[in-house]
């Protein structure tokens, strides 16, 4: 192939040299750059994370999103009065289930305001960062704004889906999310549950008989609510979306009411997305007593006001502004601690390996 | 995108024997009718504009939709701006490693025989051949709480899964292969002759490095960053695993896109992801211009 010529006395020869060592050079001067931008990089890094700052992480589900962007501002406001302090307020947003697998495996979450409280629970049973017995510590089980699941339909309602019945007729689709990894898809999965035992007046079979089609009327299960919402809004897949009623405002309105509505099932459940400091974090970043008034303030007239005006229901109606009140109608709601016999008892014959869904979900 | 683009542009370098058999062949292929030709032409020009032109028109089409001055506000946010500064990062420090370790490898495999050497070459290609995702929940496997030597590193104040340690981890895993498969045959095929001769004339290890290896394969070295460094950019699955989302402190460029876009800001999810096709668009241009540029010395075998 090329053999190096070994006798290089022609001039064209040694100014090729000339040019060749002169790249040579060049690339080391690229080379030791290189590695130069490299330790600058780390550490400039090094240097970041030395800052002494309060800094406070936020690990939370899908749709609060907007909620703690707002609250997050409220809250640093009211520690700078408090405290005189500036303080960081972090957040992580994903399904609510996939959030706990991150902080057992080692997210270093201050606080977490997941979906349901089976998730923080699993965090408690997992890891020993917070008491078993947590969900006392608060007011209200430990949830300071409730919700309930709700249908989002195209404008019209072309479908006609009126109720939870409706789902399983033929040629409707319905979105929700993987119950696995989200915490609403939970929620959703036991509200239809909760229509079935009441229409069916208790009779086992029939339930699972109805959930098993409702299940196979689902054509993709996303891994978060979020994720279900833009399924259904952006990529305009699915008849029907069964949301969070916080997360069904918010898409009507962002996107318009000219595109979508919501319809009110005879029966819903209460969902109380629950709250709670992981102590043996906030301890070991001296973030204790941030953490706990981060979520004590969540209760303060102030914040139930934010959280109403969030599509979120207050557990402090009175604060709220009347207006957005209005916006949430009135339903038959079960709740998880007397039709279902509390969390542990739902995750395990739901939800957990060998669980209800796994019994009647079958993939397409 | 750029890599198949990249790939497809590039054709193995024909060696010069092979040279003149090839012409002969390409001329009796483009003996077929018109109409074929103008039929293939047609298909060729149709997929690439349905895969490649119109997706990369609406990125930037949606990213300006609601004008320049909101474009630039997206990209100058506190959190896309954090966003930015942590790919670089994430880049800056994974790019140079995997260009040392690149070169060390296709030295090693191009130079010597060992025992394992197969071996080593199956494993360069292993993180091409696993998914993104796995890649990066192995990570958290190895090194999160729940592992065996999480405990450990929790206990002496080690952060990998979650922050930024185990993003670059993540990050080098996936882009190791770029370099070294990219060099390997083209070490390979240049042989060690001209090493040894400069060995042999009384140059040092290091001088013969400087010198003569690198110079020669400086267009892979060259090409091979510069796809790692893409990919590094734009690495989605097994950051995302490995991140915790943290909003404006783990969340790359390709996982504040996604934010973005779960959160309605579609404009300034646009406005992100367009940075990246302009990362994209400046990596295919550089090479481009390389080529064009050093066209003389590309042809003479060296060229890649």
């Amino acid at each position: 192939m090329h053999s190096y010529p070994y006798s290089r006395a022609a001039t064209p020869a040694a100014l090729a040299e000339d040019g060749r060592q002169r790249r040579a050079s060049l690339l080391r001067l690229a080379f030791v750059a290189l590695v130069a931008a490299a330790t600058i990089a780390a550490t400039g890094l090094a240097a970041r994370s030395a800052r002494a700052d309060q800094t406070l992480l936020n690990v939370s589900y899908d749709p609060t999103r907007e909620l703690y962007q707002a609250y997050n501002e409220l809250f640093a406001r009211h520690w700078k009065e408090v405290k005189g302090e500036d303080v960081t307020l972090q957040a992580s947003h994903g399904g609510s289930g996939a959030q706990a697998r991150s902080v057992i495996d080692g997210l270093e979450a201050d606080v977490v305001t997941l979906a349901l409280a089976a998730d923080i629970t699993a965090i408690a049973d997992k890891t020993g960062k917070l008491p078993a017995d947590w969900q006392a510590r608060l007011p209200h089980n430990s949830s300071p704004y409730t919700s309930t699941i709700v249908f989002l339909v195209r404008k019209g309602n072309p479908k006609g889906v009126k109720d939870w019945g409706d789902l399983v007729k033929p040629g409707v689709e319905v979105i929700t999310p993987n119950p696995k990894t989200s915490g609403g898809a939970r929620w959703n999965y036991l509200a239809a549950w909760a229509w079935a035992e009441d229409q069916y007046k208790g009779d086992d079979a029939k339930v699972r008989d109805y959930i098993k089609t409702l299940l196979t009327h689902v054509p993709v299960l996303d891994s978060g609510a979020r994720g279900a919402t833009t399924t259904f809004v952006q990529r305009g897949l699915g008849d029907v979306l069964l949301a969070w009623e916080n997360e069904a405002f918010l898409a009507i309105n962002e996107l318009g009411p000219d595109q979508f509505e919501i319809v009110v099932p005879s029966i819903s459940i209460l969902a109380e997305p629950p709250v709670a400091v992981v102590d043996a974090n906030a301890k070991a970043h001296g973030t204790e007593e941030l953490a706990k008034t981060y979520l004590d303030y969540l209760y303060s007239p102030e914040a139930q006001k934010l959280i109403a005006k969030n599509y979120y229901r207050p557990v402090d109606p009175a604060a709220a502004d009347p207006e957005d009140l209005k916006r949430f109608p009135a339903l038959k709601l079960v709740t998880i601690d007397k039709d279902f016999g509390g969390w542990v008892k739902a995750q395990k014959e739901h939800f957990a390996d060998g669980g209800s869904f796994d019994q009647l979900y079958q993939p397409k | 995108m750029i890599d198949t683009l990249a790939h497809a542009s590039l054709p193995p370098p024909p060696k010069p024997h092979e040279l003149a058999t090839a012409r002969a062949v390409t001329r009796a292929a483009t003996g077929e009718a018109p109409a074929i030709r103008l039929l293939l032409i047609a298909a060729a020009i149709l997929f690439l504009t349905l895969f490649l032109f119109a997706p990369l028109a609406l990125v930037f089409t949606e990213a300006l939709r609601q004008g320049v001055v909101k474009f630039i506000g997206a990209l100058t946010q506190k959190e896309a701006l954090a966003a930015i500064r942590l790919t670089l990062i994430t880049a800056g420090i994974s790019v140079p490693l995997n260009l040392a370790f690149g070169l060390a490898a296709a030295w090693a495999i191009a130079r010597f025989r060992f025992p394992g050497k197969s071996l080593l070459l199956t494993l360069i290609d292993l993180p091409f051949s696993v998914s993104p995702v796995i890649s990066g929940l192995v990570f958290v496997l190895i090194f999160g709480a729940q592992s065996l030597i999480g405990p450990w590193l929790s206990a002496h104040g080690i952060k990998i899964v979650f922050a930024l340690p185990g993003i670059v981890l993540a990050t080098i895993f996936v882009t190791l292969p770029f370099v070294a498969r990219e060099l390997i045959p083209l070490m390979q095929e240049q042989g060690a002759d001209q090493e040894e001769a400069a060995l042999s004339l009384g140059a040092s290890g290091w001088q013969t490095f400087w010198h003569v290896t690198l110079p020669n394969v400086r267009w892979g070295v060259l090409y091979g960053v510069l796809l790692c460094n893409a990919r590094a950019m734009g690495e989605f699955g097994a950051v995302s695993v490995i991140s915790g989302h943290v909003r404006g402190l783990t969340n790359t460029i390709p996982l504040h896109v996604e934010v973005l876009y779960n959160e309605y800001a579609f404009s300034a999810a646009f406005a992100m992801a367009s940075l990246l096709a302009l990362l994209a668009l400046v990596t295919l241009a550089l090479k481009t211009f390389l080529e064009w540029r050093f066209a003389g010395e590309l042809a003479n075998g060296l060229r890649h």
